[in-house]
Parts: C-alpha cells; sequence; structure tokens
C-alpha cells in the first residue's frame, strides 16, 4: 500500500536572536507513515517535533526536503481536504461558543448545514461536551479545550490525524476515553500520527514509533522491533533479612516496614535468593521480571544520540 | 470565495463581540449630538455646523475603527496561535487574508450605516427633511475606511499592534495633508525639485480624494468625473496594499 505520509531528508532552520543566528531544528528526516497505522513520533522537548508538524501542514516552510501527503505535494489544497489536525496547547477562538466553533470549521471544509449539524451533535457527544455546545471557548479549562480541539480535528471525518501532545492537560479519566478515542479511529482505518513524550500513551497505542533527537531520527520502527522481550533484571521487594545478605546479588534499597527492594542482573541467581529467603525465614512480597519498556530505550536514545 | 466568505462571516462575528467598537460607536453617536451644543455656540448657519461636526466623527471613528481593530486582527491571529488550526486547513493563505480584509470592511460598512443613520435622524430633527448628500459623503468615507482597513492588515501582517496603530496612523494623518505638497509644487520653479516633490506626492496617499464633507455641507455641485476617479483611485490603492499584504504573508512561518 502507498504511503498517507511521506518525508524525506527534511530540513528546517530558525533564524533567532538581534544578530540573526542560524539554529537547525530538523536534520535530514525522513519516514513513511503506512495508511491505518498509529505511528508516535516521540522525543524531549526541543527535539523538533512540532517543527516536523508545522512543515507537514504548511505552517512553516523547510528549507529542504519533500513532503508528499496521500501521494501529493503537502501544499496542495486537495490533501488537506482528508487531514486533521490538534496542535498543542490549543487557542481557538475564544469568542465563539463549542458548537458555533465547530460549525465554522465544518463550512471551511465546505460541509452543508444537515452534515454539519449531524457532525458536531455526534463530535460534542464524542468528546464529552454536549453540555457546553452553547458555552463560549473563553470559559473553557485546559482540558476542555482538549477536547474541543480534538472535535475540530474530526469535523471533516479525516484519513489522517496529526495529534500534538494531545494528552497535555487531561486528567487520567481524559487519557483513558482519548487512547480510546485513538484506537477506534484505527479500527475504522483511519491513520494517527501523534506527537507526544508521555511515552507510556504511545506504547499502549502505537504500532510504529520513530524516536527524534536533536532534529534527527535515531530509532524508527515496529515497537516489537524495538523493544528487547529479554529480561533486563528481576525486582524482587524481600523482608525479614539483612540486606547485607542480599548485596551481594545486586543493589539493594531500603524501602517501607523493612523491607528491601534487590535488583538481581544475573537470572540464575534469581532462584538463589529465593532460597536464601526460605532458608532464613524471610518473606518475599513481589518478584518482577523486567523487560525493556519504550522508556529504557527512549532514554538510552536520548542520552547517546 | 466560499471559504473567503467564512472567514470574513468569522471577522465580523469577533469584531462586534469586541467591546472596543461599541465603545468607538458610543463615543461617535456622543460627538454627533454634542455636535447640536456647538452649533448653540457658534455663529452662523447651525445645521451646517452639525453636517460639519456629524460627518467629521463619521470618518474619524470609522478610521479609528479601521486603525484599532484591523491592525489587531492579523496579529491576533498569530499571536494566540489560532491561525495555527486555519492554516492546516484546506484553504489558501491569501483567502485567509481576504477573508480577514473582507470582515473587517463588512463590519465598517455597518458601523458607517449606523452612524449615518442616528445622523440622518439627529439631522432630521432639527431641519424637518432628509438630506440624501449626506449618504454621498458617508460612501466616499467608506471608501477611505476600505482603504484604511488594508492599510492596517498590511501592518498587522509583520509588526506589533503598537507599532502597526502607529503606521496606520500616520498613513491617515499624512494622507490627509499630502495634498499641501501640490500647493508647494505649484510654488517651486520647473526642474529637478518640482519633479521629486511630483514624485513624493505620487508615493504618498491622497485621502482628501474621498472628503466631499465641505460640498455636501455647503450643497456645492460634485463633478461625477471625480467621484469616478476617486472610486477608482481609493479601489486600485486598496487593490495594491492588499497585494502587498498577500507578498508578505504568502512564505511566513508561523513559529
Amino acid at each position: 500500500m502507498d504511503a498517507v505520509l511521506k518525508i524525506e531528508r527534511l530540513r528546517k532552520s530558525y533564524s533567532t536572536g538581534f544578530i540573526p543566528k542560524k539554529k537547525e531544528i530538523l536534520r535530514d528526516v525522513s519516514l513513511e507513515v503506512e495508511p491505518g497505522e498509529i505511528f508516535g513520533y516521540l522525543g524531549p522537548n526541543g527535539a523538533g517535533k512540532t517543527t516536523t508538524l508545522k512543515c507537514l501542514l504548511g505552517i512553516v516552510f523547510p528549507d529542504g526536503g519533500t513532503i508528499s501527503l496521500f501521494g501529493q505535494p503537502h501544499l496542495a489544497l486537495k490533501p488537506k481536504e482528508r487531514i486533521g489536525f490538534l496542535p498543542e496547547s490549543p487557542y481557538f477562538y475564544d469568542h465563539l461558543t463549542a458548537a458555533e466553533f465547530l460549525d465554522f470549521y465544518g463550512r471551511l471544509f465546505a460541509l452543508g448545514r444537515a452534515e454539519r449539524a449531524e457532525r458536531i451533535a455526534g463530535l460534542l457527544r464524542l468528546v464529552g461536551l454536549e453540555k457546553a455546545a452553547k458555552v463560549r471557548l473563553r470559559k473553557f479549562s485546559r482540558g476542555m479545550l482538549q477536547r474541543i480541539g480534538l472535535a475540530q480535528a474530526l469535523i471533516n471525518s479525516p484519513d489522517l490525524l496529526f495529534l500534538d501532545e494531545p494528552l497535555g492537560g487531561l486528567d487520567p479519566v481524559g487519557r483513558k476515553e482519548l487512547r480510546d478515542i485513538i484506537l477506534r479511529l484505527k479500527q475504522e482505518g483511519r491513520t494517527v500520527f501523534l506527537c507526544s513524550h508521555i511515552l507510556q500513551d504511545i506504547e499502549m497505542i502505537c504500532d510504529r514509533v520513530a524516536i527524534l533527537v536533536e532534529g534527527r531520527i535515531v530509532k524508527m520502527g515496529r515497537l516489537g522491533d524495538l523493544i528487547s522481550e529479554k529480561v533486563l533484571f528481576t525486582e524482587l521487594e524481600v523482608g525479614g533479612l539483612d540486606p547485607r545478605e542480599l548485596e551481594k546479588y545486586g543493589p539493594c534499597l531500603a524501602g517501607r516496614d523493612g523491607r528491601f527492594l534487590l535488583k538481581v542482573f544475573d537470572q540464575e541467581q534469581v532462584s538463589e535468593v529465593l532460597d536464601l529467603v526460605r532458608d532464613r525465614g524471610g518473606r518475599l512480597h513481589s518478584l518482577l521480571p523486567r523487560t525493556q519498556t519504550l522508556e529504557d530505550l527512549f532514554m538510552g536514545m536520548v542520552k547517546q544520540p | 470565495m466560499k471559504r473567503i466568505l467564512v472567514i470574513a462571516g468569522n471577522t465580523y462575528r469577533e469584531a462586534v463581540r469586541d467591546r472596543v467598537l461599541y465603545l468607538l460607536l458610543f463615543f461617535a453617536g456622543s460627538t454627533i449630538i454634542l455636535s447640536r451644543l456647538l452649533a448653540l455656540l457658534a455663529v452662523g448657519d447651525r445645521v451646517k455646523i452639525i453636517m460639519d461636526v456629524g460627518l467629521a466623527s463619521l470618518s474619524l471613528f470609522g478610521a479609528l475603527v479601521a486603525i484599532l481593530v484591523g491592525t489587531s486582527l492579523v496579529y491576533r491571529e498569530i499571536d494566540k496561535k489560532t491561525i495555527i488550526t486555519l492554516v492546516a486547513k484546506p484553504i489558501h493563505r491569501h483567502e485567509f487574508l481576504l477573508g480577514k480584509f473582507f470582515g473587517l470592511v463588512f463590519t465598517q460598512l455597518v458601523i458607517l450605516l449606523l452612524m449615518t443613520l442616528f445622523f440622518q435622524a439627529f439631522l432630521f430633527i432639527h431641519t424637518l427633511r432628509l438630506d440624501g448628500p449626506i449618504f454621498l459623503a458617508a460612501l466616499y468615507i467608506f471608501l477611505e475606511l476600505i482603504l484604511l482597513t488594508a492599510v492596517a492588515i498590511l501592518f498587522s501582517s509583520f509588526s506589533t499592534p503598537i507599532l502597526a496603530s502607529l503606521f496606520s496612523l500616520s498613513f491617515y494623518v499624512i494622507g490627509h495633508f499630502s495634498r499641501g505638497l501640490l500647493t508647494l509644487i505649484r510654488k517651486v520653479p520647473v526642474g529637478a525639485g518640482r519633479s521629486i516633490l511630483r514624485f513624493i506626492y505620487f508615493l504618498l496617499p491622497d485621502l482628501e480624494n474621498f472628503n466631499f464633507k465641505t460640498e455636501v455641507v455647503h450643497h456645492l455641485p460634485i463633478p461625477g468625473t471625480l467621484l469616478v476617479k476617486s472610486a477608482i483611485y481609493g479601489l486600485f490603492y486598496a487593490l495594491f496594499i492588499l497585494v502587498l499584504t498577500v507578498l508578505v504573508f504568502r512564505r511566513r512561518d508561523f513559529q
């Protein structure tokens, strides 16, 4: 299948300061997003995630490289008709009510009156803002703005959705709901390009990820391919023993109620620890084998670009 | 065209929900009413004084709306980052600018119409007759406001509202005094000096082209060719400014 988004050798720099000094933000970024997948675009603050999105959407102009959306140049209007976008920390027309706001964007996509009314009602229900339909956006909380922002991104029923830090500003319930919405969109066959640094959420919903560090993609692929399933170490929470006896197996930290947290890196020593606990009348509170997480991978990449 | 109208509609809604507009309307109405007081203190035709002050207030407060609202229009979109969501939609940048421009022009039209009707009603109380030419003067004030709105949007597309207001105000003041250069040109001997002055006059705006207040107040005849020339001048000047704005805006990064 043809990629819905294809970026080749994208470069972007900004000139800052009174005496302009060029700062490279993106350095030869190349990636492809396949139809129907949730693509996670990760990176620490200032890595260039939002700049990439701004280049894709024609908000800023790249210095070099090519971008195509649905096989067409990204600045053409046609592909933009099939795109939804939720910016980071959304600022919207606060003189409009939620319903007027969605109606405005619906009109920009040339949706008919009946279709707009139907979609607005459905979207307000989807993001849980039915009761705020007639409330002006200036009275909205940050979480509500995030929700109405998502509704505007979906007003044209897009095939490709760009979400920039969509989980910021949402409470745990809101985050769960948004994750469910994203997964539902995937089920409907839509593609989602998700920029975030909340790794836990990315790990839960993304099919593929790219890690961007200082404007360069340092890792890209399927999560299963990137993250090793090999056990890195085993964490044991042990009580009723002298910590000096445990220290020879690995780092041992004192916890609450006389418990100790022991990290055992040699898996063959785990059974030795268990024998020790049993023989000395100690207590084993938990045993947790730790495989590599996205966070481990991410931290490794960020520390060693 | 449809997208321009959608943005224009939103701009109009934004403008009419802005309190600054009502404050200016209140002051415009107050000035028209106060013109009656001024007429009582003056010697001569009191109705002419009311008309003079009334038309001047239409022009001045209209210009203030164009400058104060116009200069913050585009800047506010960039500053509050609302433009980011908009540019990501299937619209051209020039459509966004034209939408903003027509939205404010329509707002100006509504305000000017309201002020003119109020002024006409106020005048009717004193003269017990309707004065048609007032609408002609108001129409040319409107043409001037179209140009001023384009200028305000041009400046707001690359500078802050304070600077843009100062630039637009300068344009307004220079535009109303540039005709004085013509007197100077007549007094300077033929040669390089006169040519330079002519060139400067050509570069500067001449907003007196839209000023038919004296003719309307004193019921003087206005040649049709002058009306046509003034209208063409205003519309082409506004078009030129809009093209400049589009060029400035076309490749601008919104960081």
